[in-house]
């Protein structure tokens, strides 16, 4: 696997899921600077990490969107590349149009922390197809702009069109999101949003190994 | 350039003495500009001029530890070439005029002070006192410095692990945050302040000086009155965002050799940090204020000199290296200028628009600071509690004081703060002390904040004595050796002989607990002056500890694991109740003597701890501390969701038993049939060790009261939430 992890000013997961992807694929992903040479297409993942791209002052990811990168990647994604767009990654990716929808605020008005269960809800893409469907995974959230929004007909669209992966079980929606939306696709199925952090549940010393399988689908459907 | 006067002084917080002190060390009247540097340099907060002698007593060597007090912050070695740099720092007057950017900027600058010596930081720990919980003005600061505190460290990248939070009517006009950095850094590549040699480029980084922040220093040497809030423009504004990027540009300037020297621009800005630099390393400087990046125009040198803008830094980089550190900071996107070069004078020479504006030796204002040994008077000591009431069922007792402000639950707080971010995060909070993996190794760190105020306002010297021992405690109970603390002390006006005494005795207590453990004392800050109308906080000596563990697999945690299981408690039990938090909760009394400290226990209990923790023997352990040994078994019940029954010696009173608060001692479950051995094994060791009980079923079932986990669960999560949401 020949992964991209794209760190914007203000990025700071990007160690995170670099280890994660390591561990799962065995190489360790490219760390590109934004503002370095762009992104050519000899990588076969690109990543999105978390973090506070240019410190989400105006909009979480707005700002990201608009970096010049950030041309290169959506070209990438509408020729099939994949992209995993994670917490801060997930916004960019949404801001940038290549996912519907929007992240607001929490509906609590509080940055929320802690370990949430989603359900795997499509198990037929490159980035879930470890897991069983209905399968529930223990993870954790931080972010403060975790709410996800779109119009009935977008949701509906996704739900019909199966393209709601992670759903919140019920009491566990730490945002306000609309329908327990944890993670969304692209239609064209190569482009995966999510707040949650799976890369930080990938080491049993630090509790749960239920993002590993994420990690491990990618791997195996790249290699 | 006009001359300053005795009124100009005055107003900056000097005194008519320290006025004629500045004549007579610069054999001149000094003008506007010089008054405002001097009043600064001299203030409480940067000078240290009451509390230094007393410091100065304080344990602060061990073969681990590579730096002590005197720079940005402490360094010990953890083997393998690696190093903690680590510190602690309130920020407690701002953060009580303008609570969000109060904390924020206490969590930026301590940061930087971590980052400043080289290391990036892994942690972040904070120690909070409000007042009364139902103060009109309490819920609004509880959820301003919070919601500071993780705006700012979330945005870091950096996990906020571990903390302590207090409510205390004493702290109604003077909240304290406390905010401790720990870093991870190359025993070989530590940086410090020295700025040494002459000629040498003197380099400004990072955010452009505006006008905000001015007089902090000084606003945070004096009390509080009634107009207090009229000080909201002393509260700098943090931008968290500008300080992840100072922090990667400087670590990826450090990673090459072009640094002399760095410090950050903390409490009086520009001032503080080129002074220090010069004075530590025995040379001058001369700054040219034109090139200094302003975010104003017209901004005096009188404004850049005391500005207290945030996320800025001062280097001393080699000749010629210029270029290449500035290449790295337009990478990052941030301001980089040249505005002076080291000198042989000794003096810090100042130039603006073509006129010197400043011309003062360095010396003067560092070395010739004034410095007091404040008259203090012995506190009296409170009468020692007579027998204290039986509360008419224990059950009610323990589910009034684990639903009570000082006991119940900090999720909501810790809720908001990232705590996983790093991916090294083995224990987050909740348990004794916060387990942080060393990245890439099997070592951890253990990383605890603790100080019982009720106890140290009740006996200053022995309060001190078990802060420091009760975060000793917890770094034990997780299974980790003990290694170094940071101090932080939080005082009122050192110029009442009481507080004094209070202060005094604290660092008293500091020391010998440190001595005898072997803990020693490698960076701090005093916070004086923290009243409001003549009225003091309760005296607060934060100790923040760091510990090491070889495998970090091994670390002990508070949960029950299973059913069957035996509990023991390790350490006598009298029952003591002075100043207890039964006495305060149950009876409404704050009285007594706080508990004895017996430091040769305290050792032995926790040696022994640990060689049980490390044998793999245990399953589950926690130190007994606020609310005595139930509280703690209910802790640890609630944490694994096990209940517990437990059997009373037949000569203890069962309240005294239950809510004592006796220091040296830690809960601990153990399979059944390892218990009589550790109890054999206890005895050798000179160790009390006591079988009190079985971990299973789903409540807790004591003294004749059975008390159902949900009912516990209900009062442990639901104060904090309540008081909260209550708008």
């Amino acid at each position: 696997m020949k992964a991209a992890v794209v760190v914007f000013p203000g990025s700071n997961r990007e160690h995170d899921v670099a280890k994660a992807l390591e561990r799962a694929s065995g190489s360790a992903p490219k760390l590109i600077w934004h503002g370095d040479a762009g992104l050519d297409d000899k990588y076969d993942l690109i990543v999105l990490p978390g973090g506070f791209s240019y410190g989400d002052y105006l909009r979480c990811g707005a700002m990201a969107a608009h970096s010049p990168i950030t041309r290169d990647i959506i070209r990438q994604a509408s020729s099939g590349t994949p992209v995993l767009g994670i917490c801060n990654g997930f916004q960019i990716l949404t801001e940038t149009g290549l996912l519907p929808g929007a992240l607001m605020r929490n509906a609590s008005l509080k940055f929320a922390s802690r370990y949430v269960t989603m359900r795997v809800e499509a198990t037929n893409t490159m980035f879930t197809s470890r897991y069983k469907a209905g399968q529930e995974l223990s993870v954790p959230v931080a972010h403060g702009d975790g709410n996800y929004f779109a119009d009935d007909e977008t949701l509906d669209r996704l739900e019909d069109e199966g393209r709601v992966a992670f759903r919140y079980v019920k009491g566990q929606n730490p945002n306000g999101a609309s329908r327990d939306i944890a993670g969304i696709l692209n239609a064209k199925r190569n482009v995966l949003g999510l707040m949650p952090h799976p890369e930080n549940a990938t080491d049993p010393l630090l509790g749960s190994t239920d993002g590993k399988a994420l990690f491990d689908s990618l791997a195996s459907a790249i290699s | 350039m006009t001359e300053a006067t005795l009124d100009q002084a005055l107003e900056h917080g000097l005194s008519e003495d320290e006025w004629k002190r500045i004549l007579r060390v610069l054999n001149r009247t000094p003008n506007f500009t010089e008054l405002g540097i001097f009043s600064v340099m001299w203030s409480e907060h940067c000078s240290y001029k009451s509390s230094r002698v007393h410091l100065r007593t304080l344990p602060t060597k061990a073969p681990w530890v590579i730096q002590g007090p005197g720079e940005n912050a402490g360094v010990i070695d953890i083997g393998d070439g690696q190093a903690i740099v680590f510190k602690m720092e309130s920020h407690n007057h701002p953060s009580y005029i303008e609570p969000y950017q109060g904390a924020a900027t206490g969590v930026g600058g301590i940061m930087r002070d971590v980052f400043t010596m080289g290391a990036r930081p892994i942690a972040m720990l904070n120690a909070l006192r409000f007042g009364e919980p139902d103060h009109p003005k309490t819920q609004h600061l509880v959820s301003g410095v919070v919601a500071g505190i993780g705006g700012y460290g979330n945005c870091m990248g950096v996990p906020t692990v571990a903390g302590e939070v207090n409510f205390h009517r004493s702290y109604n006009g003077n909240i304290l945050v406390n905010a401790m950095c720990v870093g991870l850094a190359h025993t070989d590549k530590i940086f410090k302040s020295a700025a040494e040699g002459a000629g040498n480029p003197v380099v400004y980084v990072g955010s452009k000086t505006g006008r905000d922040g001015i007089h902090g220093a000084t606003m945070a040497s004096a009390e509080f009155d009634d107009a207090s809030e009229e000080k909201r423009p002393t509260v700098q504004v943090g931008d968290p965002f500008t300080e992840k990027l100072l922090l990667e540009a400087c670590l990826e300037l450090m990673a090459t050799d072009a640094i002399i020297a760095i410090q950050d621009m903390g409490a009086a800005g520009l001032t503080s940090s080129s002074c220090e630099m010069a004075d530590k390393g025995g040379s001058g400087i001369e700054l040219d204020l034109d090139k200094v990046p302003c975010r104003e125009t017209g901004m005096t040198a009188y404004e850049m000199m005391l500005s207290e803008s945030q996320e800025r830094m001062l280097m001393v980089l080699k000749p010629g290296r210029e270029p290449e550190a500035e290449r790295i900071f337009q990478k990052w996107e941030l301001d980089f200028a040249v505005i002076g070069v080291t000198t042989d004078t000794k003096r810090l020479v100042l130039k603006h628009k073509g006129e010197t504006v400043a011309d003062i030796p360095v010396t003067a204002l560092a070395d010739e600071a004034p410095l007091y040994e404040r008259p203090w008077e012995e506190p009296k000591h409170p009468a020692s509690l007579g027998a204290a009431p039986a509360p008419k069922d224990v059950g009610d007792a323990l589910i009034k004081l684990i639903g009570s402000p000082d006991l119940a639950s900090r999720r909501w707080i810790y809720e908001q703060y990232d705590t996983t971010i790093m991916g090294n995060t083995v224990q987050r909070p909740g348990g004794d002390a916060a387990v942080i993996r060393i990245d890439g190794t099997n070592k951890g760190i253990a990383l605890k904040c603790d100080v019982t105020p009720r106890y140290v306002e009740a006996d200053p010297y022995v309060g001190a004595m078990q802060a420091v021992v009760e975060t000793w405690r917890n770094i034990t109970a997780v299974g980790a050796t003990p290694l170094a603390i940071t101090d932080n002390l939080n005082f009122g006006n050192p110029q009442r002989p009481e507080i004094m005494g209070q202060f005094v005795l604290a660092v008293r207590g500091i020391g010998d607990a440190c001595r005898a453990l072997d803990f020693p004392v490698v960076s701090g800050n005093v916070s004086l002056y923290n009243e409001t109308n003549g009225q003091a906080i309760l005296p607060t000596p934060t100790i923040g500890g760091v510990g090491l563990m070889a495998d970090v697999s091994r670390h002990a945690s508070v949960a029950f694991k299973a059913p069957s299981e035996t509990i023991l408690v390790i350490g006598q039990t009298k029952g003591h109740l002075g100043q207890s938090l039964y006495l305060r909760e149950m009876h409404g009394r704050e009285e007594g003597s706080p508990p004895p400290i017996d430091l040769k226990a305290e050792r032995r209990n926790g040696e022994f701890v640990r060689s049980l923790i490390a044998a793999g023997h245990t399953t589950a352990v926690h130190d007994i501390s606020d609310g005595g040994l139930l509280v703690a078994v209910a802790e640890m019940a609630l944490a694994g969701n096990i209940g517990a029954e437990l059997h009373l010696p037949a000569e203890a009173t069962p309240h005294a038993f239950l809510f004592g608060e006796d220091q040296a001692r830690y809960v601990l479950t153990v399979s059944s049939t390892m218990a009589d051995r550790i109890v054999a094994e206890a005895a050798k060791e000179q160790v009390p060790a006591l079988k009190v009980g079985a971990t299973g079923g789903a409540a807790i079932v004591v003294a004749g009261s059975q008390i159902p986990l949900s009912r516990l669960q209900d009062a442990y999560e639901g104060w904090l939430p309540k008081l909260m949401d209550a708008a």
